[in-house]
């Protein structure tokens, strides 16, 4: 994946950029979902960081503790009627210690659910090479473009220094 | 405290790439006693568990005290580490990894500790509910069993709980580091890029974790109690057990985790991120629960007294006045006499004075697991039956192996991974200074670049 970047020191001069990016995208050939912004920590204060897709997360995982204490359920009582053992006159299916297991499963499922979701949303693990830059991890801001268009290169570069760059780089 | 983000970034993985000797001597203490622990598992393996010291009547002793300990102390990290995140409480940045791997290595390690009681741990896979050629199917009745369950899945939820944050400290190394080290971080960092939407799924998936892991944080401790509560031995049949369980697992885990602070706070130079405050504020949490430990104490053992029962009473003679008595005083010294005025006195409330208490608080909550396993057992109801238990060599090293154990791994993680989680304390230090700025976004149909378009407010 070839990008076009630069990296900011304020969030205010990232969101400057985003903005100058989704301004001139029609203009300089390129998709607004080309925008990319990376940052060592959440930024929480921006537009460009509100995330504009909605994610069903908690909903999966209360689907996914339904679906293990379904499992549990049956896991248990389909086992104690299959292989019956001596029980004294107590339950053959008891629900009390069931109970414990479907507890159990039901947490487990929604664990499960919640890394799975997250690990396919968040699209981890990726095999490309990730967008990133050293210079990040002091404090900065990448906002770039993925993939530009060759014939709009200098002209993003333009952009991005407007916006307040300390440095504008590329990646092949 | 001022850092910039290369300041932290720096300080906070130096730990990572400078070692000095007295790691090493950690490293070499700690392996040589789980060396010995192995040894003493191998001997077990080869002559059989005849080499422990259990007899009938007393058939639990080191081991389940050891398991149900080791339960216990991994109570600090995720359940704690959960609640300060639920209730945003920013003091916890600096401690909540450090909290979070305790959690997974004592959990395992005490997983490991049934496998080797059953005498034949190659046949640990017994437990796993899956329809076998033996028709043999576990009996979903029984608490250990149900101990499996419990334990699983809050192993898998601990490990999550622990590996979802460190993902864009991996990344950050993987970033600014090179050789081997990239490739190795390069890989754990599953190719995290840190983009808004990847901040944003990292976050709501913790909190999630964070609802999650508190419920079962505490049903695993009931679950470990009802190993004992769910017998008609005298003093384990208690429907006080379950919190009393939990309750002396929050104990012991908080002091294992300011143990641990203490050690990583001195070793890898973490002064200025571990602070007092954090002890302090840790200290309160201790003493509120060695106020609590007493209580559960006092109700468990007054309910016992006042009913009378007589293998009841046998029991509990034996541990306060005769037999256990010295254990049973050691522990309340250790858990209440010495912890309360250390912690309840702000002037003594100090980093020094938050581990002399935690020491003593770690020694006094394995002794009391020790009085619950083994003085019911050696006394129960008919006379004939009772005997004595007294622990071999081969019970003592395996110990002093699950201790080395977790010294260990807990050693080597802190050489892998940073031990205070850099982007969150970057996200609580760093904000302040930079969201002075005005941050507007702009009219999307606007076909110009809107540098003009900042309003100030």
């Amino acid at each position: 994946m070839s990008a076009i970047y630069a990296l900011y020191t304020t969030p205010a001069a990232a969101q400057r950029a985003v903005n100058a990016l989704r301004a001139s995208s029609s203009a300089l050939h390129f998709d607004a979902e080309q925008i990319v912004v990376v940052s060592q920590e959440p930024v929480e204060e921006c537009e460009f960081a509100e995330d504009r897709h909605k994610t069903p997360m908690f909903l999966l995982a209360v689907i996914g503790g339904l679906l293990g204490a379904v499992t549990a359920y049956f896991l248990t009582s389909l086992t104690q009627r299959s292989y019956p053992l001596p029980t004294g006159g107590m339950p053959l299916v008891p629900p009390w210690t069931d109970g414990i297991i479907v507890y159990e499963m039901t947490m487990l499922g929604a664990i499960l659910a919640t890394l799975a979701t997250l690990l396919v949303s968040a699209h981890l693990p990726t095999f490309r090479k990730p967008l990133s830059d050293p210079e990040i991890w002091t404090g900065k801001i990448l906002v770039g473009v993925t993939d530009p268009p060759q014939d709009s290169r200098r002209e993003l570069e333009t952009r991005l220094r407007q916006a307040g760059a300390t440095a504008v780089k590329s990646s092949s | 405290m001022d850092k910039t983000s290369e300041q932290l970034q720096r300080d906070l993985v130096a730990p990572l790439f400078h070692t000095n000797a007295a790691y090493w001597i950690a490293v070499a203490l700690s392996g040589s006693l789980v060396l010995a622990g192995a040894c003493a598992f191998l001997y077990q393996i080869y002559h059989g568990i005849g080499v422990w010291g259990l007899n009938s009547p007393v058939f639990w002793a080191f081991d389940i005290t050891n398991f149900v300990f080791w339960i216990g102390i991994s109570h600090a990290g995720t359940l704690i580490s959960a609640i300060l995140r639920l209730a945003n409480a920013t003091w916890r940045r600096p401690v909540t990894r450090c909290a979070e791997a305790i959690t997974v290595f004592a959990l395992s390690i005490g997983a490991i500790i049934p496998l080797c009681h059953t005498g034949r741990p190659w046949l640990g896979y017994y437990l796993i509910p899956y329809p076998s050629e033996r028709h043999i199917w576990p009996n979903f009745r029984s608490p250990l069993l149900w101990d499996f369950f419990a334990i699983l899945t809050y192993l898998t939820g601990s490990v999550s709980f622990l590996y979802l944050p460190i993902i864009p400290d991996f990344a950050s190394l993987r970033d600014t580091t090179s050789g081997w080290r990239k490739r190795f971080y390069g890989t754990l960092s599953l190719g995290w890029e840190g983009t808004p939407h990847q901040w944003h799924r990292l976050e709501t998936a913790m909190q999630i974790m964070a609802i999650v892991i508190i419920p079962v944080a505490v049903s695993v401790h009931t679950i470990v109690s009802w190993d004992f509560a769910m017998t008609l031995v005298p003093m384990w049949h208690s429907s006080i057990f379950g919190p009393y369980f939990v309750v002396g697992a929050i104990f012991s885990g908080i002091a294992a985790l300011i143990l641990a602070m203490a050690l990583l706070r001195k070793s890898l130079h973490l002064e200025e991120y571990l602070r007092p405050l954090h002890f302090q504020n840790l200290g309160k949490l201790l003493l509120t629960m060695s106020l609590l430990w007493f209580y559960f104490t006092f109700a468990e053992r007054l309910t016992t007294w006042y009913g009378n029962s007589n293998s009841d009473m046998v029991v509990f003679w034996s541990s306060i006045r005769q037999n256990f008595a010295p254990f049973f005083w050691i522990m309340v010294v250790c858990n209440f006499i010495i912890p309360v005025p250390i912690l309840a006195i702000k002037r003594l409330r100090t980093i020094t004075g938050t581990v002399i208490a935690s020491i003593t608080i770690v020694i006094g909550m394995w002794i009391e697991r020790f009085l619950i396993v083994v003085p019911s057992l050696e006394r129960k109801f008919l006379p004939y039956s009772w005997g004595t238990y007294r622990p071999t060599w081969v019970e003592d090293t395996l110990m002093a192996g699950s201790f080395g154990m977790m010294a260990l791994l807990y050693l080597l993680f802190s050489k892998f991974v940073p031990m205070i989680s850099i982007w969150e304390l970057k996200a609580g230090e760093t904000h302040p200074l930079i969201s002075h700025e005005p941050v507007v976004a702009a009219d999307p149909l606007a076909d110009e670049t809107p540098l003009t378009t900042e309003t100030s407010s």
